[in-house]
């Protein structure tokens, strides 16, 4: 019997090629895949993304509703434009009322000049992707309670949320590593205590101790030691799902005849683990990994909507959303409520893409 | 049997021990504490302080001992049943928590069946029409119920209530009945109350169940017993039921460990958000206030209820599997 080109190509292929292969049969992995890769650009070039300075208030536009960019003037088709903005205090709610102002058109411009910023903090620059002329404004998803454009807002608040969530993962990937390293590979009274302190930290519930923690961090700490400190908590709890990943694919894998063969080749402990068992499960660690990092974002909106994580003037998602904290807001200004529909997105496009990596993780099956 | 139950409950009150310890730790980390705030703030209001006062306040909270002393004592004084005062209400601690954390369990148990209740039918109906609407509908909902965090649900359901109907949903009891005595129509009062928290506490872990009852009986609806069972002519209820179910329950079974602190846990944010009376909002204003004998007795109640599910689930799966009965 001959084989086909196809099924030669299967049985020569890499491990690392066939998960490849695998994944990309996953629609709805490559969909959350995209998502996130979207969310990451967004986030690590936030600044040009976004047409104004977080921190820049609009005092005459307070809780201004999403500006519409329009294509049509007096019936005819223009580039992309929005009208002006008026803004009135009404003389029966006094609250501030909008209203286009059609005799004043600004073309939606690119590359346009705006606020300083240092792309990736290093290079000073001051090109944003879209903005008006002034003395025209563009918010295309409104503004928030003391008039700072919301759209900017999100975008910084992507990259802190996002990023705590990476970062976090980084520190819970060590500890998960190491401990259950130690744990699987040498058994007995370490391997011991490992797990029962696994065991306590699974058990007990992790936000009221989220809480407790976060509450202890002084409340004079710069913005980036909050950081920190947010990050260093929400690992406490992450790393114990890793652990448990390495230390049973060790057990499995550390009576295996190649890992005798090697001992017997004279390879040192240090070696074996890393030369010979860790490429064997690297892929149930990266969807461990994968599946990990939404319950860190999650936790970090979590606090910050409290108002014990992140604090202003950070911006994260959950800072963004303690403005849509009461019914009273929500109702009156819905778009202030689009964060959540972020976290959301971002969750569920981690979740999909570990589920693809998870049926691919193993592509012998 | 007994001597695993038993070694589990001594396990649990190691675990309990740790956890005190680690909650009255964690409460006395924040720089300064309840004394040395309130002196700043009668100093703020121009009142004078003298330092007697101040020794006098110190000793009478037992803030001038040593970190392990003052644990200590508070240990000892809560295996006498006595949980401290709190600083900022000024009332025993045990006070202040009995009706909340009655509360608390109530609307964790209910959650709890309320989970299982849902997830076991549409598991089941989605494992056995796999690839129907129906069953894409319950997996999106699977996907989505998972990503959603409790008090964004919360929130979407409270902005949902009061456009739609007008309804304010915050709160177990209404207005009237809020401070009176417990009465067959307070019960009832707090009846009509609990679907809202229980829908929002309950959809992640519904979701989660769905998902790992479904591939459970995925996996047992593929063998070989079922296939011959088909070919024999067995109606497809008997086939299901009898066999493949019972298997596929257990996974579920297990995650009652994981459910219940989970449920506890997300109690806590989700009372805040829904201003339900539980000892969620108690522990977030006790945290913030360094109340720290009423946040640390209510640390510890919360990871106590989380221990014991774990506890009790333990002793289900004992029951219903002979392997974890007969180890050693």
């Amino acid at each position: 019997m001959t084989r086909s080109q196809a099924e030669e190509a299967h049985f020569v292929a890499s491990q690392w090629q066939l998960i490849w292969r695998k994944f990309r049969r996953h629609r709805l992995a490559r969909l959350g895949a995209a998502v996130i890769a979207t969310f990451v650009v967004l986030a690590v070039f936030a600044e040009f993304w976004s047409p104004y300075d977080i921190y820049e208030r609009h005092t005459d536009l307070v809780h201004l509703p999403p500006q519409r960019v329009r294509l049509l003037h007096a019936g005819k088709l223009h580039r992309p434009f929005v009208y002006g903005v008026t803004s009135e205090r009404s003389t029966t709610t006094f609250f501030l009322e909008f209203s286009e102002d059609r005799s004043q058109r600004y073309p939606v411009r690119f590359f346009v000049q705006g606020a300083d910023y240092k792309v990736l903090g290093l290079f000073p620059s001051d090109i944003h992707f879209f903005g008006v002329d002034e003395p025209g404004v563009i918010h295309l998803l409104g503004t928030e309670s003391i008039g700072r454009d919301v759209l900017s807002r999100i975008l910084y608040a992507t990259r802190v949320s996002l990023s705590v969530g990476l970062v976090g993962i980084a520190i819970s990937f060590i500890l998960g590593c190491l401990l259950g390293g130690v744990s699987g590979y040498f058994g007995g009274a370490p391997d011991m205590i490992i797990q029962r302190i696994i065991e306590f930290l699974q058990n007990i519930p992790q936000i009221p101790l989220w809480m407790a923690l976060s509450a202890a961090l002084p409340p004079v700490w710069p913005i980036i030691q909050v950081y920190f400190g947010i990050t260093i908590i929400l690992s406490i709890f992450g790393w114990t799902g890793l652990a448990r990943v390495v230390r049973g694919k060790l057990l499995a894998t550390r009576e295996e005849d190649y890992v005798l063969a090697a001992k017997i080749a004279g390879s040192g402990e240090s070696r074996i683990m890393v030369r010979h068992l860790l490429p064997s499960f690297t892929s149930y660690l990266i969807v461990s990994i994968t599946l990990a990092i939404p319950q860190m974002i999650l936790g970090e909106t979590a606090l910050s909507f409290l108002g014990i994580g992140m604090r202003p003037p950070a911006v994260s998602w959950g800072v963004l959303l303690q403005q849509a904290q009461n019914i009273r807001s929500v109702t009156l200004y819905p778009w202030l409520i689009i964060p959540a529909l972020l976290v959301i997105l971002t969750v569920l496009a981690f979740n999909f893409l570990g589920d693809g990596l998870r049926d691919a993780a193993d592509p012998y099956k | 049997m007994v001597s695993y139950i038993v070694r589990r409950v001594v396990y649990m009150a190691f675990v309990l021990v740790a956890i005190s310890m680690v909650a009255f730790v964690i409460i006395q980390l924040p720089p300064g504490d309840y004394v040395t705030n309130m002196i700043d703030n009668m100093r703020l209001r121009g009142e004078r302080v003298t330092d007697e006062l101040v020794e006098l306040l110190a000793r009478r909270y037992g803030l001038d001992m040593p970190l392990h002393q003052q644990y200590l004592r508070w240990a000892w004084r809560i295996l006498q049943g006595d949980f401290g005062r709190s600083m900022e209400y000024q009332r025993p601690v045990s006070q202040l928590i009995g009706d909340r954390l009655t509360l608390t369990v109530i609307i964790s148990m209910t959650t709890l069946v309320f989970t299982y209740v849902m997830a076991i039918p549409i598991g089941i109906y989605s494992a056995t029409r796999q690839y129907s609407v129906g069953d894409y509908l319950w997996t999106l909902f699977g996907f989505v119920g998972v990503a959603t965090p409790n008090f964004l649900l919360a929130m979407l359901l409270m902005l949902f209530f009061s456009s739609t109907f007008g309804m304010d949903v915050g709160g177990l009891f209404s207005v009237e009945y809020e401070l009176s005595a417990w009465s067959i129509a307070k019960v009832w009062d707090l009846i009509k109350h609990l679907p809202i928290p229980i829908v929002v506490l309950g959809t992640a872990g519904t979701a989660g169940l769905i998902r790992v009852l479904r591939a459970s009986l995925l996996d047992e609806l593929a063998k070989n017993y079922v296939v011959t069972a088909q070919a024999k002519g067995l109606p497809e209820s008997r086939l299901v039921f009898k066999y493949p179910v019972r298997i596929a329950l257990n996974p579920i079974i297990s995650q009652v460990s994981n459910l219940l602190p989970a449920i506890v846990s997300g109690s806590t944010i989700t009372s805040i958000v829904l201003n339900l009376p539980t000892v969620g909002p108690l522990l977030f204003g006790a945290l913030q206030a360094q109340d720290m004998h009423l946040a640390a007795a209510l640390v510890l109640m919360v990871s106590t209820l989380g221990v014991i599910g774990t506890l009790i689930s333990d002793i289900l799966l004992a029951i219903v599997d002979p392997r974890i009965r007969l180890e050693k």
